[in-house]
């Protein structure tokens, strides 16, 4: 993979947390996802296809997960239900879809989005295709982006 | 003015309407996709203006955009993409199925305000 694939993602989700959550949010050094596999607690997965293909995580451990839907509808969330995860799976898609327009000329699409709770998952990884990791900070807390993308 | 919210998210629809209430427009119909959509704006007729999301199951709002604009009856229906989809062709897309505006998430209640015209 093209590791400056992975450039329109993070600026996508600074733009992004910088809107609609109202802070920043610092990417850390992107690196190759190996063994052992990061955990999270909460992540809402995109799926990408076209002219390539491949899906793009955001994980959140649990309590930061929370703090990002309560400040998205400006109520306090206090309880993992469907309110929670359909926040964090709009999160991730409008990370994604953000991040489609500086593919120059590559033709993408993405899928509705699908979101995993469970403490300390581990999203798998594709055989052939690797993913970066990419690291965040922010000051409600620290989170974590997976991008998995293989060009045609 | 009466607005019709169509996105699958009901986070963003929440969001859309806290916005919406900041700037007095408190008559609110909401639906979680085109095929609801259609439905409900049959029902709630007069509606001013529709903010659509692209992206939805059952029925995508490009589907959605396509019908109204067949229909005659909602000929004074304005409708606004509100959709991540951010690309120049979506855009244009949209603008010539007849989207009469287009706004792109993540946005500022400003960005929607200066949509709206109010």
């Amino acid at each position: 993979m093209d590791v400056s694939y992975v450039n329109p993602f993070i600026r996508a989700t600074v733009d992004t947390f910088s809107t609609m959550i109202g802070t920043g949010a610092k990417p850390g050094k992107p690196h190759l996802k190996t063994e052992p596999y990061p955990s999270h607690d909460v992540s809402g997965i995109i799926g990408l296809s076209g002219d390539a293909q491949g899906s793009i995580a955001i994980s959140f451990p649990r309590a930061l997960s929370f703090k990002l839907v309560s400040k998205m509808l400006q109520t306090p969330i206090k309880v993992m239900g469907p309110e929670l995860t359909d926040g964090i799976g709009e999160l991730a898609n409008i990370i994604a879809g953000n991040a489609k327009q500086h593919f120059n000329g590559m033709n993408l699409s993405i899928s509705l989005p699908n979101v995993v709770v469970g403490k300390g998952h581990v999203l798998g990884v594709q055989k052939g295709i690797p993913t970066m990791v990419v690291p965040f900070e922010s000051v409600l807390g620290e989170f974590a982006m997976e991008v998995t993308l293989k060009t045609k | 003015m009466k607005i019709m919210l169509v996105d699958d998210s009901a986070t963003m629809r929440r969001i859309q309407k806290t916005q919406l209430s900041g700037m007095g427009v408190t008559d609110v119909i909401e639906a979680g996709n085109g095929e609801e959509a259609m439905a409900r704006l049959q029902e709630n007729m007069p509606v001013d203006l529709v903010l659509l999301d692209w992206n939805m199951p059952v029925m995508d709002g490009m589907t959605f955009l396509k019908k109204v604009r067949e229909n005659d009856s909602y000929s004074k229906v304005k409708i606004i993409m509100c959709t991540s989809e951010s690309e120049k062709p979506k855009v244009v897309e949209a603008l010539k199925a007849g989207a009469n505006n287009y706004l792109v998430k993540p946005f500022q209640p400003e960005a929607l305000k200066e949509k709206l015209g109010i």
